[in-house]
């Protein structure tokens, strides 16, 4: 998993540069950093030199350019972590992780998947995907307002998706609901947040032997059905364990977020709402204009390599920001303006490269029905507290809120 | 116009299908299919779209 690479020792009072926001923009600093130092040397949270590269076509290139920008550790690399994980559980860790590989051996495991994944099985999946989000605007309303909207609307329903999906009964959320939002909070210590993915790793586990045994119709079935020959007890944990990670902590966190981002941009919101077919556009930006994601997964030079007139020697980590990339006035005009009807230039939300997010059509599927059906169920939304006083996640490898109340009229 | 796919590059993103499903298709893997090479005359504008959101440039344009 990502967080086997950087584990801190502690919290500091302010996140690292490159993932400080104000509400949803990145900030000034790093606006700074992107005109005059493109390609900024710092010293990341876990005590290691690091490169953060700022601007979109710079990203965008190494991104594209996996051989010269591994995804693998390079020999010798430790990390903080060494000292808490045997060589043993770290080779554990890392099977069937395909943000930790790169091609051939990233290709072998990802078109494994992508079947999963094709235009034609979210076509399938739309009319299930569209009665879940209707039983929980159904509980919402039933409730009646306030309601918290992250654990009645934004967690669950691709919780549950996922969980269908992959063959994860949805009954043992509450386990891996709390660890996956824990596992990427780098506010919490590191001993604490490995015990989560130890926890997680067997938990996958016993999914995994219990398939085994009575594989289902669901994608682990699928996997021991179609390839249990080809992959060890591990890859198929690994690869379970970040699909349903992934599942969870990115389109939760898009949800809510950009609700609230439509909630303070009320003319925004009324497209949305209003015109079906500007939904799938109006998604692209809001992924764009939040860029919930703070940095792609680090990568290793594996050779000196030229970036915007800076040499990054061999065997460095580049920190890549993809809020800073989606937001360069180089690659659109008027970066920081939510403009759901600006057309799809194409963003860096869900990467770029062989590691393109593989979710990505079941995240594009899942928010294309979300969105509109939430604002249409209750045209009259709002927030139930003061802007001021909504909590994010500062330190979180991925963006968002930790609540958002709301009401409606 | 021509489109061509590099289908040995693909990743199965899916991006080109969602853009214009009547040049791009996939197959069971999620690889990306052309159902034409030749571009039609109004869908060019579409085509020219999905060309510049492919993450792994697996698609191309001849004039």
């Amino acid at each position: 998993m990502i967080g086997t690479v950087e584990i801190m020792t502690e919290t500091p009072t302010l996140p690292p540069l490159h993932m400080r926001r104000n509400t949803f923009d990145p900030t000034e600093e790093l606006r700074r950093l992107r005109e005059s130092a493109p390609v900024h040397k710092f010293i990341s949270q876990f005590g290691m030199t690091a490169y953060l590269v700022t601007r979109h076509h710079d990203i965008k290139e190494i991104l594209a350019d996996h051989e010269r920008f591994s995804n693998r550790r390079p020999p010798g690399f430790v990390p903080p972590i060494a000292a808490a994980v045997s060589d043993e559980e770290q080779d554990r860790f890392r099977a069937g992780n395909l943000l930790g590989l790169d091609p051939p051996d990233h290709q072998r495991l990802r078109r494994m998947l992508t079947a999963e994944f094709t235009v034609r099985r979210m076509t399938q999946l739309e009319p299930r995907v569209a009665e879940i989000v209707k039983q929980h605007l159904d509980a919402m309303e039933a409730a009646g307002p306030p309601v918290e909207l992250v654990s009645a609307f934004a967690l669950p329903i691709p919780s549950l998706v996922i969980c269908e999906l992959l063959g994860v009964p949805y009954g043992d959320r509450e386990g891996f609901q709390q660890r996956s939002a824990r596992q990427l909070d780098f506010a919490i210590p590191m001993q604490q947040r490995l015990a989560l993915q130890r926890e997680g790793r067997d938990y996958m586990r016993s999914l995994v032997r219990r398939a085994r045994c009575d594989p289902g119709d669901d994608m682990l079935g699928m996997l021991l059905r179609d390839h249990g020959d080809e992959l060890s007890e591990d890859e198929l944990v690994g690869i379970a364990g970040l699909l349903l990670l992934a599942g969870h902590e990115t389109k939760a966190n898009m949800l809510a977020l950009g609700v609230l981002a439509l909630l303070v941009h009320p003319d925004q919101l009324a497209v949305v709402r209003d015109k079906p077919a500007m939904v799938p556009a109006a998604v692209e930006e809001m992924m764009r204009y939040l860029s919930i994601v703070q940095t792609a997964i680090p990568r290793f030079t594996t050779t000196d390599v030229e970036v915007a007139g800076t040499v990054i020697p061999a065997g460095q980590l580049v920190v890549l920001s993809l809020p800073s990339g989606n937001r360069d006035p180089e690659f659109l005009a008027a970066p920081d303006t939510l403009d759901v009807a600006r057309g799809r230039p194409g963003h860096l939300a869900f990467g770029y490269g062989v590691h393109h997010c593989l979710g990505a059509p079941l995240a594009r599927m899942e928010m294309r029905i979300a969105f509109p059906a939430l604002l249409r169920r209750f045209p009259g939304l709002a927030l139930a507290e003061p802007l001021a006083d909504v909590h994010y996640r500062a330190f979180h490898f991925i963006y968002g809120v930790r609540s958002l109340n709301v009401t409606w009229r | 116009m021509k489109v061509l796919a590099d289908r040995t590059v693909c990743i199965s993103a899916g991006i080109c299908v969602m853009t214009d499903d009547a040049v791009f298709d996939q197959d069971d893997d999620g690889i990306v299919l052309l159902r034409c090479h030749r571009v039609p005359d109004d869908h060019q504008q579409k085509v020219r779209e999905a060309v510049n959101l492919c993450p792994s440039k697996a698609l191309s344009l001849q004039e």
